[in-house]
C-alpha cells in the first residue's frame, strides 16, 4: 500500500504540491533513490502484528492467569465477573458483566489503547505508514487537502495528557501485579522465570510511560525558569534523557507486551512449565 | 537605456553584515528612511561565520578588566599603528553595544550569576569575549536581523507597510557609487547603481548618505576563510568615488585554517580551540610556540608548559600560554615550522584538544568545530589532533574615516566594519571585529543621520552617470569582437579569478619580499588589461559568471592597493611580514600608507574606467593623545616609538639628557 | 584519487526546465558544491547556484540531492559510489528562479509575522540576568542557520501550496517556541501559535528534524512542547479547573 503514494502521473494531476505553478518542473514526484518505502512498510507490518495479536488475546478470555500467580498485562486489572474462572487473578474486585465482547480488563484497555493512539510517537508512525502523510520525507502524499490536527477528530490528539495520567495509574497496577506475583500463596517468596518476565515488562512499561512527551512537559517542560525549580528541572532532565528514546521504548514495549502475554498464556495453558529459580 | 528601477532613501546602507545592520538600525531609529542592500540573502552575511566571540570589557569574568586595559591590548595587538581614537571609542563603547543586543533578544552564554560569560582569546589580558558556543557571529547577526524585523513590525503597526521606513534589498549588488559634483568642492555622494542578482535588472538608489559596510577582501587570495562575498567591493567603490584607503598592506592570516582535504583548505578553525585549552604541536610532538615569543612580548607569556597549563586554572599567578600570542606571531611560527620540515602530512601543524579535554566537554564547548571536522574531513577532534595552517582571514586596511562619525573624505560617504580602516592597526585581535561592527556600525548610522538632517540641499543623481555606470555593468555581455580597440579575445572570469588568487597567495601572502611583490604588481597590470576582455555567456538572470566578472574589477583594484602598499613598507609588523626587512622600524610606526584612485589617463580611457589604477603614498599619523599615551609603560613604548615621539610622556624626566625612569607610566 | 562522476542537474526557470546530464571530474575530499563550481568554471559558466560560506554556516546552498533536502556544501562526494548518478534539483517547495536557485521569500514573510522579543519594560541594558539552564533551550533553537530545508521538506506546505497562508512552518514555529522559552520574554505566544501560525497543522512526522543540518531537535524540543503548552491553555480540563478555582479564590 505504501507504494501507491507515488503518483507517476507527474504534473498532470492539476498542479498540486510539488507540481504547483512556479515550482521547478520536475517529472518525478520524488527523486529519492533510496528505499524510502521500507520504514513505513515495516511500521505497518509491526503495528498490524501487534493489533492482530492483541485483539485475539483480549477477546480470548482464557489463559490469562497462571497458577504461579502470573497475570498477563492484557487482563490487568481483571475486573470482569468472568475473572472468577481464575481465582486470584482479580486484585481489585469483579463487577463488569461477563460478556464475550467485554474484555476482562475493560477498565484499563481502552485507556491504554488511547494512550498509545494519541502518543506523539505512534501518531508519527501511523501518520506516516497508514495515512501516508507523508510516507517518507520529501515523498509527496496522496491527499488533495490536509488540515493536520486542526479539526475533529484529530484535534482530540491534544488530550493525550489525560491518557498519560490514566496510563500512570495502570502502570502502578501492573507494577503491583508484578510484585504480588513474587508471593506465592503456599510457597511464600518465590522467583520464577515468569516473575522476571513480568518485572522486565513492567520496568520497560515505566520507561515508555515516563518518557512520554506529556510527562516531560508536566515534570518541568512547562516552566520558563528552570533555575527557580531545581527539583523539577532535575526531573525534566531525566525525563528528557528517556524521552530521546521514546520511539525505541514504544517498539520495545509492544514486543515485551506480546512476549510477556505469550509467556503467561503458554504457562497458563500448560504448554510450558515455568522454571522456578528461588523458593 | 531601458527604464531603470529607482528608489529614494535618506540613508543607503551597503552591506547587511553586523556593521551594516547596526548602522541601519541606528539610522532608522533616528527616524530616517533607510535601505539596506546586500549581495546575498538577508541574514547570510559573512558575520554569521564569526565563531569565537565579541570583545567587550564588561568585567563579568574578571573584575579587573576595564576599557583602559582593552584599549591597551588593542594597541599592542596592532603594534601601535591603530587609529588610537577608534581604539579608544571601541574599548569604551563595546560593553554598551553588547548589552544592547540583549535587549534585542540575544542569548549569550552565561556566568554562574547570570551575566554574560566571557572567554579567553589571543592578545586579550582578561577573558573578554562575549560568546555563544562557537557561533557568536550568527547570534549577533540573527539578533540584529530580528531587530530590523521588529522595527519593520512597528512601521507596519503604524502605517500598514512593513517597508515604510526600512527595507532590505537582498541579492542586489552595488557596482558603482553616484556622486553629485555640484554639491560642494569635492562633490557629494548622491546614490548608487546596482543590479538584482536574481533578474539582472539594474536599479538606481538615490540617497544623500551612503554607508559602506561591505566587509573584506579575502577572495583575492587562494587560501582563505572568507566567502565569495569578500571581493573588496566597498574598498573599490570608495576608491572610485574619491575616498582614501589606509593600511592596505596589513592582511591578517589566521594561524589556524583547515589544511585538508583540499576543497576545504582555508576554512577557519576558531581561536576558541586554543582559548579553551587546545595547543599547537609540530610533527615531533613539541609545543613549539614557546620558542617563538618575540621580544616585545617577553615576560608576558609563560615559559614552561607547566606554567602555561596552570594558567587556564589560575590566571592571577601564572602567565598565559604562547599558543595565545597575537595571530600574526602564531601564523608566522606555523609557517616557519612547516618550512623547516616539522609540519604535518598535509602541510600544516597539529592543533590538539583531544588529549586535553574530555570528549563530551569538547562537544559542548566547540560544537561547530566538532561538526565541521567530522563532516568535512572525517576527523574526530575528540580523538585525534586537527591539522591546521595559516589562512587569509581579515583585512586591517580599509576606507579612511573620521573615527567619531565614520565619514570618509567624500561628503555623505560613510564606512564601518571590516571595510573601514584604522581601528586594528597592523593586526586585529580576535573578537575585536564583532565589537568593532557594533560600535562603529552604530556611529556610522548616527553620523549618516546627522549628516542628512544637516543637509541644505539633497545631492542629485545625474542621468549621464547612471548611463555610464550601467554600460560598465553590462559590458561583460558585449561580444569581444564588438568592443572598441580590441583584439577580439575573450577571457573567462573563472580563469582570471583563479590566477589572481594563486598569484596573490604566492607573491603577496603571509611572507613577502621586494622582488615577489614587484612581480605581483607586474602581473596585476597584465590581469588588469585582460579583465577588459572578460566575456560572459548566457543571460542576466542569476548568472554567476557575470557576477564574478564584475567582482573581479574590485578585487583587482584592491589587490593593487595591497601590493603597492606592501612594497613601500620596508619593515615587518603585524599582518605585513617582509623577509627582506624582518624587524619593526619605529620610523615606519608613525607613517600611514594611503591609497587613492589615480585617473590620470595613463592606461587609456577604457581600462581606466574598468579598473582604475591606484597610487599609494605615505603620510604622517596623528600622534596619540597624551592621556592615552600615559596609559602605557614607557619601557613598552620605547620598543615601538622613536625617541622624539616620547619626549612628552610623563614617564620621561623633564631633562632629556637624563636616562628614562625605568618604571614610569601609570600602567 | 580523481574520477569522472555523472551529475544530473535541473536547469531551467519558472517557465520550465529539465534534468541535464554532465560528466565532471571529482576529487578526493570534495563536496557536491565543489563539483558544481567545477562545472561552472569548465562547462556551464551560467549555472545558477546560491551559496556563500561553503562551510555549513550560512544556510544559503540548500537544494535537493537525490531527492533529499540537503546543503550542497555539506554533502561529501564520498557518500556516493563512483558510478552513482548524483541528481541535484532546486528545493521543490518554493518557486524556482533559475537552475538551483529558488525564491525563498515565503520564509521572510513568515518571519515578519512572528511578534518580536518583548523584554520586561523596567529592565535597563546591562541589567539582564539569566541562568544558563534557562537559556539552554532557546539557544538550541538559535543555532538555526535559516537554510529553510525544514520548511522545504515539511509536507504541510510542500504538498499543499494552499497551506502556505496559514502555516508558519517548522522554522518559525520553532522561533515562537524560542521566544516562549526565553527567560525574559513577557509576551504570551501560545494562542497565536495555534490560531495564526498553524501549529495544529503539524502532525509531528519529524521530517524537519531529519533534515536539519544543525541537528536541532525541532519536533521534540520545540513543536511538541509548544503543542503541550497549547494543551495547557486550551485542552487540559485539569489545568482549566485549577485556574478557574484559583481565579475565584483571587
Ligand atoms: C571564519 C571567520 C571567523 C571569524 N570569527 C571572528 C570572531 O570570532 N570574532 C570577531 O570579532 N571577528 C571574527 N571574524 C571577523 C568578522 O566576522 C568580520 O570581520 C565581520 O563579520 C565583518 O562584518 P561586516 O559587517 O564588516 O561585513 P560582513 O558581515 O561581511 O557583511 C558584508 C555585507 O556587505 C554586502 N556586500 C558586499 N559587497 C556588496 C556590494 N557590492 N553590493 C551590495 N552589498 C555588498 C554583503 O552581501 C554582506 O551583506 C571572523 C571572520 C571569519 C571569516
Ligand atoms: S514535524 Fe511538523 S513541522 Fe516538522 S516536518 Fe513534520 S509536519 Fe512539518
Ligand atoms: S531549523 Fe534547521 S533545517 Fe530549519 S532552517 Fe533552521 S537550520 Fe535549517
Ligand atoms: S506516550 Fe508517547 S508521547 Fe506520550
Ligand atoms: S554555503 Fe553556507 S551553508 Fe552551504
Amino acid at each position: 500500500m505504501t507504494t501507491t503514494a507515488r503518483d507517476t502521473d507527474g504534473r498532470g494531476v492539476g498542479g498540486r504540491g510539488v507540481d504547483s505553478p512556479g515550482r521547478a518542473a520536475i517529472e518525478a514526484r520524488t527523486l529519492r533513490s533510496d528505499r524510502w518505502w521500507l520504514p513505513p512498510l515495516a511500521t505497518t507490518v509491526g503495528l498490524l502484528i501487534f493489533i492482530g495479536y492483541a485483539t485475539v488475546r483480549t477477546f480470548q478470555q482464557k489463559y490469562f492467569f497462571a497458577d504461579e500467580r502470573y497475570l498477563t498485562p492484557f487482563y490487568s486489572p481483571c475486573v470482569s465477573l468472568g475473572c472468577a474462572s481464575e481465582p486470584g487473578a482479580a486484585h481489585f474486585g469483579m463487577f463488569l458483566p461477563d460478556h464475550p465482547l467485554i474484555p476482562y480488563a475493560a477498565l484499563s484497555l481502552p485507556f491504554l489503547l488511547l494512550f498509545r493512539l494519541t502518543c506523539y510517537y505512534y501518531r508519527k508512525a501511523y501518520y506516516r505508514s497508514f495515512a501516508l502523510a507523508p510516507a517518507a520525507c520529501a515523498v509527496p502524499e496522496p491527499h488533495a487537502t490536509y488540515h493536520g490536527e486542526t479539526r475533529f477528530p484529530l484535534v482530540l490528539q491534544n488530550v493525550h495528557r489525560y491518557f498519560f495520567y490514566a496510563a500512570l495509574v495502570i502502570a502502578v497496577i501492573n507494577t503491583y501485579d508484578a510484585i504480588v506475583a513474587f508471593r506465592h500463596p503456599t510457597d511464600g517468596f518465590v522467583v520464577g522465570v515468569g516473575n522476571l518476565v513480568l518485572l522486565v515488562n513492567v520496568v520497560l512499561l515505566w520507561c515508555y510511560t515516563a518518557s512520554c512527551h506529556s510527562c516531560r512537559h508536566v515534570m518541568g517542560g512547562r516552566l520558563t525558569h528552570f533555575s527557580k525549580h531545581p527539583v523539577r528541572y532535575r526531573l525534566w532532565t531525566w525525563v528528557s534523557a528517556l524521552n530521546t528514546r521514546h520511539a525505541t521504548f514504544a517498539w520495545i514495549t509492544l514486543g515485551t507486551l506480546i512476549l510477556t502475554d505469550l509467556y503467561v498464556a503458554l504457562v497458563a495453558s500448560g504448554t510450558i512449565t515455568d522454571l522456578r529459580l528461588v523458593g | 537605456m531601458t527604464e531603470i528601477e529607482r528608489h529614494d532613501y535618506d540613508v543607503l546602507v551597503i552591506g547587511a553584515g553586523g556593521a551594516g545592520l547596526r548602522a541601519a538600525i541606528e539610522a532608522r531609529e533616528r527616524g530616517l528612511r533607510t535601505a539596506i542592500v546586500c549581495k546575498s540573502l538577508f541574514g547570510k552575511a559573512h558575520t554569521v561565520m564569526a565563531e569565537g566571540g565579541c570583545a567587550a570589557a564588561m568585567g563579568n569574568a574578571n573584575e579587573n578588566d576595564s576599557w583602559q586595559v582593552h584599549f591597551r591590548d588593542t594597541m599592542r595587538g596592532g603594534k601601535f599603528l591603530n587609529n588610537w581614537r577608534m581604539a579608544e571609542l571601541h574599548a569604551q563603547e563595546a560593553p554598551d553595544r553588547v548589552w544592547e543586543l540583549e535587549t534585542y533578544g540575544a542569548l549569550f552564554d552565561r556566568t554562574k550569576d547570570g551575566r554574560i560569560s566571557q572567554r579567553h582569546f589571543g592578545g586579550h589580558t582578561y577573558p573578554r569575549l562575549a560568546h555563544v558556543g562557537d557561533r557568536t557571529g550568527l547570534e549577533l547577526l540573527r539578533t540584529m536581523q530580528q531587530r530590523i524585523v521588529a522595527l519593520q513590525q512597528d512601521d507596519f503597526a503604524e502605517t500598514g507597510d512593513y517597508e515604510a521606513r526600512l527595507r532590505v534589498f537582498a541579492e542586489c549588488t552595488v557596482t558603482e557609487l553616484l556622486k553629485d559634483p555640484a554639491a560642494g568642492p569635492d562633490g557629494a555622494v548622491a546614490g548608487a547603481l546596482g543590479y538584482w542578482r536574481e533578474s539582472g535588472r539594474l536599479v538606481v538608489f538615490s540617497a544623500p548618505a551612503v554607508v559602506l559596510a561591505t566587509g573584506g577582501i579575502g577572495k583575492s587570495f587562494q587560501v582563505t576563510s572568507n566567502s565569495w562575498e569578500y571581493t573588496g567591493d566597498g574598498h573599490a567603490l570608495a576608491l572610485r568615488a574619491g575616498a582614501d584607503l589606509v593600511d592596505m598592506e596589513f592582511v591578517q592570516f589566521h594561524p589556524t585554517g583547515m589544511v585538508w582535504p583540499p576543497s576545504v583548505k582555508g576554512i577557519l578553525v576558531t581561536e576558541g580551540v586554543r582559548g579553551d585549552g587546545g595547543v599547537l604541536k609540530n610533527s615531533d610532538g613539541k609545543r613549539f610556540m614557546f620558542d617563538y615569543v618575540p621580544d616585545v612580548f617577553k615576560g608576558q607569556y609563560a615559559q614552561t608548559e607547566d606554567e602555561a597549563d596552570r594558567w587556564y586554572e589560575d590566571q592571577e599567578n601564572n602567565r598565559r600560554t604562547p599558543d595565545l600570542l597575537p595571530r600574526d606571531e602564531v601564523a608566522r611560527a606555523i609557517n616557519t615550522e612547516v618550512k623547516e620540515g616539522r609540519g604535518s602530512p598535509h602541510g600544516g601543524v597539529y592543533l590538539d584538544i583531544a588529549s586535553r579535554m574530555k570528549p563530551e566537554e569538547i562537544k559542548r564547548r566547540l560544537p561547530s568545530m566538532y561538526h565541521q571536522f567530522k563532516e568535512l574531513a572525517d576527523v574526530d577532534i575528540t580523538a585525534e589532533p586537527m591539522e591546521v595552517g595559516p589562512t587569509c582571514h581579515y583585512v586591517m586596511g580599509g576606507i579612511q574615516v573620521d573615527p567619531d562619525s565614520g565619514q570618509s573624505r567624500v561628503p555623505g560617504l560613510f564606512a564601518a566594519g571590516e571595510c573601514a580602516g584604522g581601528m586594528h592597526g597592523s593586526n586585529r585581535l580576535g573578537g575585536n571585529s564583532l565589537s568593532d561592527l557594533l560600535v562603529f556600525g552604530r556611529r556610522a548610522g548616527l553620523g549618516a543621520a546627522d549628516y542628512v538632517v544637516g543637509l541644505e540641499r539633497r545631492p542629485a543623481v545625474r542621468a549621464e552617470d547612471v548611463d555610464a555606470a550601467a554600460v560598465l555593468t553590462l559590458a561583460p555581455f558585449d561580444a569581444p569582437e564588438d568592443r572598441a580597440d580590441d583584439t577580439g579575445r575573450a577571457e573567462n572570469p573563472y580563469t582570471l579569478h583563479a590566477e589572481l588568487q594563486r598569484m596573490m597567495n604566492d607573491l603577496v601572502g603571509i611572507i613577502r619580499t621586494e622582488s615577489e611583490v614587484a612581480d605581483a604588481q607586474r602581473r596585476l597590470g597584465e590581469l588588469r588589461a585582460r579583465v577588459r576582455q572578460v566575456f560572459v555567456e548566457g543571460h542576466r538572470q542569476y548568472n554567476p559568471g557575470w557576477h564574478l566578472a564584475l567582482d573581479l574589477r574590485n578585487m583587482l583594484m584592491v589587490s593593487e592597493a595591497v601590493a603597492a602598499s606592501a612594497l613601500l613598507r620596508t619593515e615587518s609588523r603585524g599582518g605585513h611580514t617582509r623577509e627582506d626587512h624582518p624587524g619593526l622600524d619605529p620610523e615606519w610606526r608613525h607613517r600611514v600608507l594611503v591609497t587613492r584612485c589615480a585617473r590620470d589617463g595613463a592606461d587609456g580611457l577604457e581600462t581606466e574606467q574598468v579598473v582604475p589604477r591606484v597610487v599609494v603614498e605615505p603620510a604622517e599619523r596623528v600622534p596619540m593623545r597624551a592621556d592615552l599615551l600615559a596609559l602605557f609603560d614607557l619601557a613598552e613604548l620605547e620598543k615601538y616609538y622613536t625617541d622624539a615621539e616620547l619626549a612628552e610622556h610623563p614617564g620621561r624626566p623633564a631633562d632629556p639628557g637624563r636616562p628614562a625612569d625605568p618604571v614610569g607610566g601609570t600602567a | 584519487m580523481s574520477y569522472t562522476g555523472t551529475f544530473r542537474i535541473w536547469r531551467g526557470d519558472a517557465d520550465g526546465g529539465a534534468l541535464a546530464d554532465f560528466r565532471v571530474e571529482v576529487n578526493e575530499g570534495e563536496v557536491v558544491l565543489d563539483v558544481l563550481h567545477r562545472l561552472q568554471a569548465t562547462q556551464t559558466p551560467d549555472l545558477a547556484v546560491r551559496w556563500n560560506c561553503k562551510a555549513g554556516k550560512c544556510g544559503s546552498c540548500s537544494a535537493e540531492i537525490n531527492g533529499k533536502p540537503r546543503l550542497l556544501c555539506m554533502t561529501r562526494m564520498s557518500v556516493f559510489e563512483r558510478d552513482d548518478v548524483v541528481t541535484v534539483t532546486p528545493m521543490r517547495t518554493f518557486p524556482v528562479i533559475r537552475d538551483l536557485v529558488t525564491d525563498v521569500s515565503f520564509n521572510y514573510a513568515k518571519a515578519r509575522e512572528i511578534p518580536s522579543f518583548t523584554p520586561p519594560a523596567d529592565l535597563a541594558p546591562g541589567e539582564y540576568r539569566m541562568a544558563q539552564v534557562d537559556v539552554n533551550r532557546s539557544q538550541e533553537f538559535r543555532k538555526c542557520i535559516e537554510c529553510y530545508l525544514c520548511q522545504d521538506t515539511c509536507h504541510v506546505v510542500r504538498d499543499h501550496e494552499e497551506n502556505k497562508e496559514s502555516f508558519a512552518g517548522p522554522r518559525f514555529l520553532m522561533r515562537i517556541a524560542e521566544l516562549e522559552m526565553h527567560p525574559l520574554d513577557v509576551a504570551d505566544r501560545v494562542p497565536a501559535a495555534q490560531e495564526e501560525h498553524g501549529l495544529g497543522r503539524c502532525n509531528i512526522t519529524k521530517c524537519c528534524t531529519d533534515v536539519c543540518p544543525e541537528g536541532i531537535k525541532i519536533t521534540d524540543n520545540a513543536l511538541i512542547p509548544m503543542k503541550e503548552r497549547v494543551a495547557d491553555q486550551r485542552y487540559d480540563p485539569l489545568v482549566w479547573l485549577g485556574r478557574t478555582i484559583s481565579r475565584r479564590r483571587g
